[in-house]
């Protein structure tokens, strides 16, 4: 079997970047992004990137880093109200962005990665969103046709990985992840934990090892909290 | 007296039922399941990809990984699923979510929303919102009756770019309980007033076509 396994974001890297690539980003705010393939991303000095993610991070860390650096031309995400850098950004015409509703979002990427090119949803037709797209009406309702996205890499990440490539997620850091890692022509994961092959259950994994071309183990992570709320006690 | 925000909340609270799959917005929204009635069994659902969401932890009990859509980090009730972003928007744009609760800066009578941006300023994006009020079963919108400027938010119609056509049913303010003819050309119309506050008062600040029965 082909060896997918790496040692770390750089190697697994080698050889897939350039300028101008359409990167499909797994994570919702800070919960299961890839940490350690963006901070790689930012070392290799890239640019020209298009970056398709749920959000943009916020300042000092996921895509916030790429967008610091002045790495990123365009962003298609549904939410990117907590990052500074962005909104400065994208006020002085530096920065391209196409908003997308999140369920639309998924359903491009999980569409893309099957092999469907398009698909019509009742999201957003009569609004900013619909314009200048195909409206079809299906048993008396407006539906309007969305796009399947495929970009070139995927940068996931996940809980525990095998050495063939399966991969688990971790609660709400599953996401966008699974979509992701199905909607490029090469899927690079990054994992919490990197298990041998026959490790995991078979009827637990997330991912199935055909997504998954290239992976590593980034631990240690110190997981990151955006809104860190709690009860008293 | 209008309502406060927590009345509004427990106003709002009333419209569950025991059994339903419910997501809420940021705000007013949230409190709502502070209000949850007793005899009431409710399974919330946050679109980030987690069913049954539960209270927020304990300082000892934060799991980074379990949040909710605003990022705050939530804990697990019994029964919890999580699920990826696609499968979460499948149950939302496939009719599976029974109540939709958000906040909203404009609501026209014919039920269109427009709760995501302000031409002009920085837009931070519609997030799950368009997605919500497309697919969920119902929707309930609570809002404060005027804007900050003192501008009425119920209105013949938006000003604002949309969310949603034909979306709202029912709409919780301060000032009372109204329901949204979204498929029909009835209006607003008045079901029940705040505590104190006067149909007149409530004429004075909506310029939707109102129906007081």
């Amino acid at each position: 079997m082909a060896n997918k396994v790496y040692k770390d974001a750089k190697s697994a890297l080698d050889g897939l970047l350039r300028d101008d690539l359409m990167l499909m980003c797994g994570g919702f705010g800070l919960v299961g992004i890839p940490d350690r393939l963006i901070e790689a991303v930012r070392d290799s000095g890239v640019k020209g990137l298009t970056c398709v993610s749920n959000n943009a991070g916020i300042d000092g860390a996921g895509l916030g880093l790429l967008l610091e650096s002045g790495q990123v031309r365009k962003m298609i995400s549904s939410y990117v109200g907590e990052n500074k850098t962005f909104a400065k950004l994208y006020l002085e015409g530096k920065l391209e962005l196409e908003f997308n509703p999140q369920g639309t979002l998924a359903e491009r990427c999980r569409a893309g990665g099957a092999g469907i090119p398009a698909f019509y949803t009742k999201t957003g037709v009569g609004t900013l969103v619909s314009e200048g797209k195909e409206i079809r009406n299906f048993d008396g309702e407006d539906y309007v046709m969305e796009r399947g996205l495929v970009g070139d890499i995927a940068l996931v990440k996940a809980w525990k990985g095998d050495t063939a490539g399966n991969l688990v997620y971790r609660k709400a850091a599953r996401n966008f992840n699974p979509m992701m890692a199905t909607a490029a022509k090469i899927c690079v994961a990054e994992v919490e934990e990197l298990v041998e092959v026959g490790q995991l259950d078979p009827d637990h994994i997330h991912t199935p090892a055909v997504f998954v071309k290239r992976l590593f183990c980034g631990a240690p992570y110190d997981r990151k909290i955006e809104q860190r709320t709690i009860r008293k006690a | 007296m209008a309502w406060t925000r927590d009345q509004m909340a427990a106003r709002a609270a009333k419209e569950l039922k025991d059994g339903f799959y419910v997501n809420l917005g940021i705000g007013i929204p949230t409190l709502v399941s502070n209000y949850v009635p007793e005899d009431v069994d409710i399974t919330l659902q946050s679109e980030n990809g987690m069913l049954g969401v539960g209270p927020f932890p304990l300082d000892n009990e934060v799991d980074p990984d379990i949040i909710n859509a605003g990022k705050q980090t939530v804990t697990e009730v019994k029964g919890t699923s999580y699920f990826s972003s696609a499968d979460s928007f499948a149950m939302i744009r496939g009719g599976h979510i029974d109540l939709s609760i958000l906040g909203a800066m404009e609501v026209a009578e014919n039920g269109d929303l427009a709760n995501w941006m302000i031409p002009g300023k920085m837009v931070k994006g519609m997030g799950g919102a368009m997605d919500l009020v497309a697919g969920v079963k119902r929707v309930i919108v609570t809002m404060e009756h005027v804007s900050k400027d003192g501008q009425s938010k119920l209105l013949k119609e938006c000003t604002l770019p949309l969310t949603g056509k034909r979306v709202v049913d029912m709409v919780i303010s301060e000032l009372g309980v109204f329901s949204v003819d979204k498929h029909g050309p009835s209006g607003i119309t008045l079901l029940e007033l705040a505590d104190g506050v006067t149909v007149d008062e409530v004429k004075a600040k909506t310029k939707a076509t109102l129906v007081v029965r």
